[in-house]
C-alpha cells in the first residue's frame, strides 16, 4: 500500500515535472521540443488546399527561375473551339518575352482550353472540361497553372464555380468576390468585351485638365435593371438618387426576351427617361460615373468609365477590384457601399476639387498602363505573378501606381527607386551629376587624326564626364592600350560580344552613372556642346536629349508611316549617335523589347536609334529633346568619313522606313510625339559680348 | 494550468497519511513545480512586461471599483470567428453613418470584473497595463464617444491581449454578455499573443462571433483581408529604453541575430552562415551566467562577451526576426526602434498594418527555406536602398509601433479609412517619413499630357487706364492664331471701361470684367470666363511681342502644361556678402523665373495663387503693388519642383527697369525691392523652391541657315 502510494505520488510529481518542461521549456529554447519548422511548413502545405490555397501551399516555386520567368502554353488540340478573346490571350503570351515552348523550363502553365466563359447557357461554353483538364499530361492537379475566366455561374444564382475542379490552379478571374478571392494567389482581372483591342489600344479620353474640374453632370449611370434576383436591389433603387439635373441615373427594363412579364410600375417611366439621354455624351461630360454591380460583381461600365476619365464610383459590395494586389484604387475611384446608396450624392459632392483632379488623372494613367489592351491585361497578370516569384526583388507600390507603371519599370534592374529615371521628384532627389560616354567604334584605329580620337579628347574634357567606354565592335582586334590618347578620365575598352548593333545598348555593369552619352565614332562634338546637353538632361532625366533630330509622318497615300531626315519645323526623334539618356533605357532596350525587333536591328545594322526613340517615347509619352549644335555636325553626319557608306546607301533610308512600320505594329500604335522646340543656351546668338556667354563655343563656327 | 490544478486538489487527500519527512518533501516538490509553472506561464509569452493587476494606479479605470459580474455556466458562448466575414457582410455600416468629418465614433465598455460561478476570474491577469494604456489612448482621442447610441465601433474592456492568461470559454461568455454584443457586430478586440501550446494558432482562439480582430501574428490563412487588422506585438522595451536616432549609413555588423528562442534547426543554419561570413554576422544568444529576470532581458551574449540589448541592434545593418512558436515577434519592434532593417523569416505571416504600410520599404522578407541564402540576398540590395530602408524603419517605429497608443490609433485609423475610403489617408501619408514628405514633390498636374492645340488660350490683360496702349495690345494679340478669348480685367474702380463700340474689332470674344478693388492679385484670379486651360497673362503695355513669338510660346506651353512659360527670364542668386538672396536681371546664363508681364500657364495656378498661396504673401503683394510674378514663380516651382521655361531671346519688356526717367536710381530701388521679395517669400515657403536652368526654348530652326519663309516661326523678335 505504502509503496503503491509512493509510486503514485512519484508518478504524479513526475507528470507535473514533464508538464512543467512542456510549458516552461518553451521559454528557454522556446520551441526546441516542438516540431521542426520544416515539418510545420510541410503540414501547412498539405492542409491548405483548394479554397485556402496560397502561394506557400499550392505553388511550386522551385520551377521558377528568378531571372527567367517562363510561361508555357499547351498546344492547341484539333477540333477544340476557342473564342477569339481566349485566342488573343494565348497569342499575347506566345508573343511575349515570357513564352517558352518547353514545359520543362516553365514556371507557369496556361491551358489551351477556353475557360473564359463558364456560363452554361452561353454558346461559348466548353463542355466536358472536367475530363479534358484531368487528361492533360502536365496538369499535376493544377499546380503552377493559371486559369483565365471572365464569366462563371449562370442564372439565377451566378455562383463563382467554374464547373470543373481547378485543383491547385490560380485563377485570373473577372468579377471575383472577396470571399472567394485567395489573396496573393488569384488575380482579379477586369471584365473586358470581345471588341477589346489586342495590342496598343485607345488612349484615355482626357485631353487636358480643366479647372474647375467639374463637368456638366456630377454623377451618371445608364444600364439595365434586373427587377428580381441576384444583384437587382442596387439598380432597382437608383431612381431614388436620380435628380434629372446633375445626378442622372438611368435604367431600362427592356432586355431579355420576356421583360414585359416581370415589369413593374416604374418600368415605363424609367424606359422613357432612359431613351432621352445618350450614353457617350454622359460618359464624356460627367465628373463621376456610377459602377453598380450587375448580375455579377464586375461590369463593363468600369473600364468604360476609366477610359473616359469619369471617376468610377463603385457600388459592388465584395468585389475584389481588378489587380487589387498592386493597384491602390483609392487614388482612382470612389469605393461606395451599396448599403449607403442614398449617401452617394453627398459623398461625391464632398470630394475636394484637387482630389477630383488627381483621381481623374490617375484613371488615365491606370487605363493606359494596365487596361487599354488585352495584351496589357494579360501581361499585368503575368507580371503580378512574376513579382510573387521575385519576392524581395519585386516591384514596389510606387512603381505600380505611378507613371510609367509596372510594365515599364522592370524590378530586376534595381531595388532602389532612385536608380530609375522616373522617381527623382517623388523621392526628392537628383540624378547623379556625371555621365558615362559610350563610344561605338566600328573602324580600326589607323591614324592619330581619326575622328574617334578627337571625340574622345573633347568628351573627356567635359567637367561632367565620369568615364568613357569604348565599345569595340570592329572586326579588327583591339588596338594596343597606348594607342588611346591619355585622358583625365578612365577609358574602358569593351570588346563587343557579337559585334551587333544592339550591343551598344547593353546594360554594361561598368556604366556607373545615371546618364549615358551615346556616341558614334565619327560624331563631332565640342566639350561645350556636351556640357550644355548634359545640363539640359538633368532637367529631363526621363527623356532622350540629343542633337540631330528626325521626324515621322503619316503617309496617307501609302497608308503607312513615313520617315524624314529633312530639316523640318518639328521632330520626333533624336539620333542616338549623339544623345544623352538614362542608363535604365539600356536595360529596358535589352530586356523589354522582343528578340524579333532587336534581331531586325542587328541584321540591318540600322534603325537602332529609331527603336530607342520608340521605346523611350512609349514609356514617357513625350517627345525627345533636341539641343542646339554646331552646324558642322550635321554635315559630317551626312558627309565624308567612315559613316558615309552607311548614310549614303539608298537602301539605308528605305530600311529606316520599313523599321518604323515594323516597330509601330509591335508597339500597337505610333508612340512617337512631335516637338516644335529646341533648347538653346539662355544667351544663344544674342547680341551681347561673347564673353558674357557660358556656352560661347556653340555659336562659333 | 488546469493540469496543475488537478494535481493540487488531489494532494491534500494523500498527504495526511504520509510521514512528516515525506510530506515536507512532497509539499516542497509540489510547490516548486507549481511556482515554476506559474512563473513560466507568465514570463514565457510576455517576457518582460508587468503582468499583475494591483501594482499600478489607473488613470481612469480602477479595477477594484469595477462591478463584479458572475457568469452562469450555461451562459451563451459566441460562435467561432467566421472566416468569410468582410466589412460588407459582418459589419453594420449604418451605425457609422455619414458625417462631415469622416470620423468613426468608438465606445468603450465600462470596466467589469467577470468571474465564473465559483468566483474565479476569467483572466489570470485582469487588465494589463498595456490594455489600460490602449483604452486610455482611445478615450483621449477624437474617436471616443461615451454615447453608446452614437458609436460605430465598440471596444470591450475585457483584456484579451495575451491569450495565455485567458480562460477561453469564460472569456467568450463574458463577451457575449456585453449589452451591445449583437453577434459581435462592430466590436473590436485587440490581441497580440494568440494561440497556445502546442499548436499556437495564429488568431485568438476565443470564440467571438463577427467581432473584428486586431491581432498580432496573423497568418495568411487566419487573416480576413480587409476585415481584421494586423497589429504588431508591443515590445515593453519601447517604453523603457531610449535609443537615439542614428543616421543612415554603414554599420559595424551586416547581420545580427538577437533572438533567444530560436529553434535549433534555425540556430544551426545561422551558425553555418556565421562560419561562412565571419565578422559580418553577429549571432547573439541569452547570457547563461546571468540570473533570470528583467535584467537578463537587456543583455545578450556571444561566447561570453556581453552586449547591451537593444543598444547592440543599432550596430547592425540588418537584424534577423525569425518566427518563434508564434509568427509575430516583439523583437520586430525593438529592431525597428534601433533603425536596423528587419529581415523577416516567418512564412505566411501578415506583417503589422500591412493594409497600409509598404513593408518593402522597411524590411526584407525571406522565405524560411531560404535562410541559408540570407547573406547573398541581403548583399544584393543596393547600398542606397539600404539607407532608405534604415530611415524608414525608424519612422515606422516612431509613427506606428512606439507605444500602445500608437498601435491602437493606427488600428482605428485603418478601420476609419475603410469606412470612409474616399477620405482615406494616402499611401504617401502613411509611408513617407517627414524628410521625404518635405523634399518630395507630387505635382498636381502629374499626367504626361500634351493638350491639343485647338482649344487655344485665353489672354488676360490687366489694365487700369492706359486705353490707347491697351487697344494696341488687343489688336496685336488678336493676330495670334490660337487665341480663343480675350479677357480684360478692368482694375480701375473710379472709371468705367470705354463703350463697347470703341473697342477694337477682333475675331474672338472679348470680355471685360470689372474688379472691386485695384489689386495686383486680380490678374491671377481664376475667372469663370477663362474656359481654356492655357492662360496668357499679359500687361496692357506689352506690344513688342510678335504674333509668332506668342504662338510659339503657346506651342511650348502645350509641351510643358505644368510650367510657367514666359519671355524675359530672371535669376535669384545667393549673395555671400550679405548672406541673403538677391534678384538678378542682368545678362545671365541662367534662369530661375520668368516675368508674368507676358507668360503662359495653366489655369490651375490661378486657382492656386488665389486660394492656396502660403502665408501672407498674397496680401503682401497687394499691399506693395509689386512682385506678383515672383510669387507666382515661387508657387509653381514649389508645387511642381520644376523650373519655368524661357522662350525666345527676349530679355526685356517695356518696364520700370528700362523706361525710368531717372534710369539708374529707380532701377536700383526696384531691384532692392525685388530682392526683398525673394527673401521674404523664401522665408514664408521655408525653403528656396526656385530651380535654376541654363536653357531656353527656341523654334527648331531658329537662326538656322534655312529659308525664312519655310520656318513656322520666322518672326521671332530680338532682345
Amino acid at each position: 500500500m505504502q509503496a503503491k502510494k509512493r509510486y503514485f505520488i512519484l508518478l504524479s510529481a513526475g507528470a507535473c515535472l514533464v508538464l512543467l518542461f512542456y510549458f516552461g521549456g518553451a521559454q528557454l529554447p522556446e520551441y526546441n521540443i516542438h516540431i521542426s519548422p520544416r515539418q510545420k511548413r510541410d503540414v501547412n502545405t498539405s492542409v491548405y488546399k483548394g479554397k485556402r490555397c496560397r502561394m506557400d501551399s499550392c505553388f511550386d516555386f522551385s520551377r521558377c527561375k528568378k531571372n527567367d520567368f517562363k510561361v508555357y502554353v499547351y498546344p492547341q488540340q484539333k477540333g477544340e473551339k476557342i473564342s477569339e478573346s481566349y485566342q488573343n490571350i494565348l497569342s499575347t503570351i506566345e508573343g511575349s518575352r515570357f513564352y517558352t515552348s518547353d514545359p520543362g523550363q516553365a514556371c507557369l502553365f496556361v491551358l489551351s482550353l477556353d475557360t473564359l466563359d463558364r456560363d452554361q447557357l452561353s454558346p461559348q461554353y466548353v463542355h466536358n472540361l472536367k475530363t479534358k483538364v484531368q487528361n492533360l499530361p502536365l496538369w499535376n492537379n493544377g499546380r503552377n497553372h493559371l486559369i483565365f475566366n471572365l464569366y462563371s455561374g449562370t442564372w439565377p444564382d451566378y455562383t463563382e464555380d467554374l464547373g470543373f475542379d481547378i485543383g491547385q490552379a490560380m485563377l485570373a478571374k473577372a468579377s471575383i468576390s472577396t470571399e472567394n478571392f485567395r489573396p496573393n494567389f488569384d488575380v482579379s482581372i477586369p471584365l473586358f468585351s470581345k471588341e477589346h483591342p489586342r495590342t496598343g489600344g485607345e488612349r484615355g479620353f482626357l485631353k487636358y485638365n480643366s479647372i474647375p474640374p467639374f463637368r456638366k453632370y456630377m454623377l451618371v449611370f445608364k444600364g439595365k435593371r434586373y427587377l428580381t434576383g441576384i444583384g437587382s436591389d442596387t439598380r432597382n433603387a437608383l431612381y431614388h438618387v436620380h435628380n434629372q439635373e446633375d445626378v442622372v441615373l438611368l435604367t431600362t427594363c427592356k432586355h431579355g426576351k420576356d421583360w414585359q412579364k416581370h415589369k413593374d410600375a416604374r418600368c415605363d417611366k424609367d424606359n422613357a427617361e432612359y431613351d432621352k439621354y445618350d450614353y457617350r455624351e454622359m460618359l464624356h461630360n460627367s465628373t463621376f460615373c456610377l459602377v453598380p454591380r450587375g448580375r455579377r460583381l464586375g461590369s463593363f461600365r468600369f473600364l468604360e468609365a476609366l477610359q473616359a476619365a469619369c471617376v468610377p464610383v463603385m457600388l459592388s459590395n465584395g468585389w475584389e477590384l481588378p489587380f487589387s494586389e498592386i493597384i491602390n484604387w483609392n487614388t482612382a475611384a470612389v469605393i461606395g457601399d451599396e448599403r449607403l446608396l442614398l449617401q452617394i450624392p453627398s459623398t461625391v459632392r464632398s470630394i475636394h476639387q484637387d482630389k477630383i483632379l488627381a483621381l481623374r488623372q490617375q484613371t488615365q494613367f491606370l487605363w493606359e498602363a494596365y487596361f487599354s489592351s488585352l495584351e496589357k491585361i494579360v501581361l499585368t497578370t503575368l507580371e503580378i505573378i512574376q513579382d510573387r516569384v521575385l519576392q524581395q526583388e519585386s516591384r514596389s507600390s510606387v512603381m505600380w501606381n505611378s507613371h510609367p507603371g509596372g510594365l515599364f519599370a522592370l524590378p530586376q534592374y534595381s531595388a532602389y527607386l532612385g536608380d530609375f529615371p522616373f522617381y527623382y521628384a517623388t523621392l526628392g532627389i537628383k540624378p547623379h551629376s556625371k555621365f558615362t560616354a559610350v563610344i561605338h567604334a566600328v573602324t580600326p584605329l589607323v591614324s592619330q587624326s581619326q575622328p574617334i580620337l578627337k571625340l574622345l579628347a573633347s568628351v573627356a574634357k567635359s567637367q561632367y564626364c565620369a568615364q568613357i567606354i569604348v565599345l569595340w565592335n570592329c572586326d579588327k582586334p583591339l588596338p594596343a592600350k597606348h594607342r588611346w590618347p591619355a585622358t583625365t578620365v578612365p577609358v574602358i575598352v569593351i570588346e563587343g560580344e557579337n559585334k551587333v548593333m544592339s550591343s551598344r545598348f547593353l546594360p554594361y555593369e561598368t556604366i556607373i552613372t545615371d546618364a549615358v552619352l551615346s556616341l558614334d565614332e565619327d560624331t563631332v562634338l565640342s566639350t561645350t556642346e556636351v556640357d550644355f546637353a548634359f545640363t539640359v538632361w538633368q532637367s529631363f532625366p526621363e527623356r532622350l536629349v540629343g542633337y540631330p533630330a528626325r521626324s515621322h509622318f503619316w503617309d496617307s497615300n501609302k497608308e503607312r508611316w513615313g520617315y524624314t531626315s529633312k530639316w523640318t519645323n518639328d521632330y520626333s526623334m533624336v539620333l542616338t549617335g549623339a544623345a544623352i539618356y538614362h542608363r535604365y533605357y539600356h536595360f529596358l532596350y535589352t530586356n523589354f523589347l522582343p528578340a524579333s525587333l532587336k534581331g531586325m536591328v542587328d541584321q540591318l545594322a540600322n534603325c537602332e536609334d529609331i527603336l530607342m526613340n520608340f521605346l523611350v517615347s512609349a514609356v514617357t509619352k513625350l517627345p525627345p529633346i533636341k539641343v542646339t549644335q554646331k552646324k558642322q555636325y550635321k554635315e559630317t553626319m551626312m558627309g565624308q568619313s567612315s559613316r558615309a557608306s552607311r548614310w549614303a546607301d539608298p537602301d539605308h533610308f528605305a530600311q529606316r522606313q520599313t523599321c518604323m512600320n515594323k516597330f509601330a505594329s509591335w508597339f500597337g500604335g505610333m508612340p512617337l510625339v512631335h516637338s516644335q522646340m529646341r533648347l538653346d543656351p539662355v544667351l544663344f546668338k544674342d547680341q551681347v559680348s561673347i564673353l558674357r556667354k557660358k556656352y560661347r563655343d556653340i555659336e562659333r563656327l | 494550468m488546469c493540469a496543475s490544478g488537478k494535481y493540487t486538489s488531489r494532494g491534500p487527500a494523500l498527504i495526511p497519511r504520509m510521514k512528516t519527512k515525506h510530506r515536507i518533501y512532497y509539499i516542497t516538490l509540489f510547490s516548486v513545480v507549481l511556482l515554476g509553472l506559474i512563473a513560466t506561464g507568465m514570463f514565457q509569452f510576455w517576457p518582460h512586461s508587468i503582468e499583475s493587476t494591483a501594482e499600478w494606479s489607473l488613470d481612469r479605470r480602477s479595477v477594484h471599483d469595477a462591478p463584479l459580474v458572475r457568469l452562469p455556466v450555461s451562459s451563451p458562448i459566441p460562435e467561432r470567428g467566421d472566416l468569410s466575414c468582410r466589412m460588407h457582410t459582418c459589419f453594420d455600416v449604418y451605425r457609422c453613418g455619414y458625417n462631415p468629418k469622416n470620423r468613426i465614433k468608438v465606445y468603450i465598455y465600462p470596466l467589469q470584473r467577470f468571474v465564473d460561478e465559483v468566483g474565479v476570474p476569467i483572466s489570470s491577469t485582469g487588465l494589463s497595463r498595456e490594455y489600460n494604456d490602449l483604452l486610455s489612448a482611445i478615450s483621449d482621442s477624437d474617436f471616443y464617444t461615451d454615447d453608446v447610441t452614437r458609436a460605430c465601433l465598440f471596444v470591450p474592456s475585457i483584456d484579451v491581449l495575451n491569450q495565455n492568461s485567458l480562460r477561453i470559454r469564460e472569456t467568450a461568455q463574458a463577451l457575449a454578455m456585453l449589452p451591445r454584443w449583437d453577434k459581435g457586430m462592430n466590436h473590436l478586440l485587440f490581441n497580440m499573443l494568440p494561440g497556445g501550446p502546442p499548436d499556437y494558432s495564429t488568431a485568438l482562439d476565443v470564440p467571438r462571433d463577427r467581432a473584428l480582430l486586431a491581432g498580432g501574428g496573423f497568418s495568411t490563412w487566419t487573416y480576413r483581408q480587409g476585415y481584421d487588422v494586423s497589429i504588431p506585438v508591443y515590445s515593453p522595451l519601447s517604453a523603457d529604453v531610449e535609443l537615439p536616432e542614428k543616421q543612415p549609413g554603414p554599420r559595424r555588423y551586416f547581420i545580427l541575430s538577437s533572438q533567444t528562442a530560436i529553434h535549433r534547426e534555425y540556430r544551426a543554419e545561422l551558425e553555418r552562415l556565421k562560419e561562412e561570413n565571419g565578422e559580418a554576422l553577429l549571432l547573439l544568444d541569452k547570457c547563461s551566467n546571468l540570473s533570470q529576470g528583467a535584467a537578463s532581458a537587456r543583455k545578450r551574449c556571444y561566447k561570453g562577451q556581453v552586449f547591451d540589448y537593444p543598444q547592440i541592434l543599432q550596430e547592425s545593418s540588418f537584424c534577423v526576426v525569425l518566427r518563434g512558436a508564434r509568427l509575430g515577434q516583439a523583437t520586430l519592434s525593438d529592431v525597428l526602434q534601433a533603425g536596423c532593417i528587419p529581415v523577416i523569416l516567418a512564412d505566411s505571416y501578415i506583417l503589422p498594418f500591412s493594409e497600409v504600410l509598404d513593408w518593402k520599404r522597411a524590411s526584407v522578407v525571406i522565405p524560411e527555406e531560404k535562410l541559408p541564402e540570407m547573406y547573398t540576398i541581403l548583399k544584393s540590395i543596393p547600398h542606397r536602398q539600404v539607407e532608405e530602408m534604415q530611415r524608414q524603419t525608424r519612422w515606422f517605429w516612431d509613427a506606428y509601433f512606439s507605444s500602445m497608443k500608437a498601435i491602437g490609433m493606427t488600428a482605428l485609423e485603418i478601420i476609419n479609412d475603410r469606412i470612409y475610403p474616399y477620405a482615406a489617408r494616402t499611401y504617401e501619408q502613411w509611408n513617407n517619413p517627414p524628410v521625404v514628405k518635405w523634399s518630395s514633390v507630387n505635382s498636381p498636374l502629374f499626367l504626361p499630357l500634351i493638350p491639343p492645340r485647338s482649344p487655344g488660350f485665353t489672354a488676360v490683360v490687366l489694365t487700369y487706364d492706359r486705353i490707347e496702349s491697351l487697344f494696341r495690345v488687343i489688336t496685336e494679340i488678336s493676330k495670334v492664331p490660337s487665341l480663343a478669348k480675350l479677357l480684360v480685367v478692368w482694375n480701375n474702380q473710379n472709371k468705367s471701361p470705354p463703350e463697347e463700340s470703341l473697342w477694337p474689332k477682333i475675331a474672338v470674344p472679348l470680355k471685360v470684367v470689372r474688379t472691386k478693388e485695384n489689386k495686383l492679385s486680380n490678374r491671377f484670379f481664376p475667372y469663370d470666363e477663362i474656359e481654356t486651360e492655357a492662360v496668357l497673362a499679359i500687361d496692357d503695355d506689352i506690344i513688342m511681342l510678335t504674333s509668332d513669338e506668342l504662338q510659339f510660346g503657346y506651342e511650348v506651353w502645350r509641351e510643358f502644361p505644368d510650367r510657367l512659360v514666359g519671355y524675359p527670364g530672371r535669376l535669384h542668386l545667393w549673395d555671400h556678402e550679405m548672406g541673403k538672396w538677391k534678384y538678378e536681371s542682368e545678362w545671365t546664363n541662367e534662369v530661375s523665373m520668368v516675368l508674368t508681364g507676358a507668360a503662359f500657364y495653366h489655369k490651375y495656378f490661378n486657382y492656386l495663387y488665389t486660394y492656396k498661396m502660403p502665408g501672407d504673401i498674397k496680401n503682401w503683394v497687394d499691399a506693395h503693388m509689386n512682385c506678383e510674378d515672383i510669387a507666382m514663380n515661387f508657387l509653381v516651382a514649389n508645387i511642381t519642383g520644376k523650373a519655368p521655361i524661357k522662350v525666345t531671346p527676349r530679355k526685356k519688356f517695356k518696364c520700370p527697369e528700362c523706361t525710368a526717367i531717372d534710369g539708374l536710381s529707380l532701377d536700383q530701388t526696384h531691384m532692392v525691392e525685388r530682392s526683398e521679395c525673394i527673401n521674404k517669400f523664401a522665408s514664408v515657403f521655408g525653403t528656396m523652391p526656385l530651380k535654376v536652368v541654363e536653357h531656353r526654348a527656341d523654334p527648331v530652326l531658329y537662326k538656322d541657315d534655312f529659308p525664312e519663309k519655310l520656318k513656322s516661326f520666322p518672326n521671332i523678335g530680338s532682345l
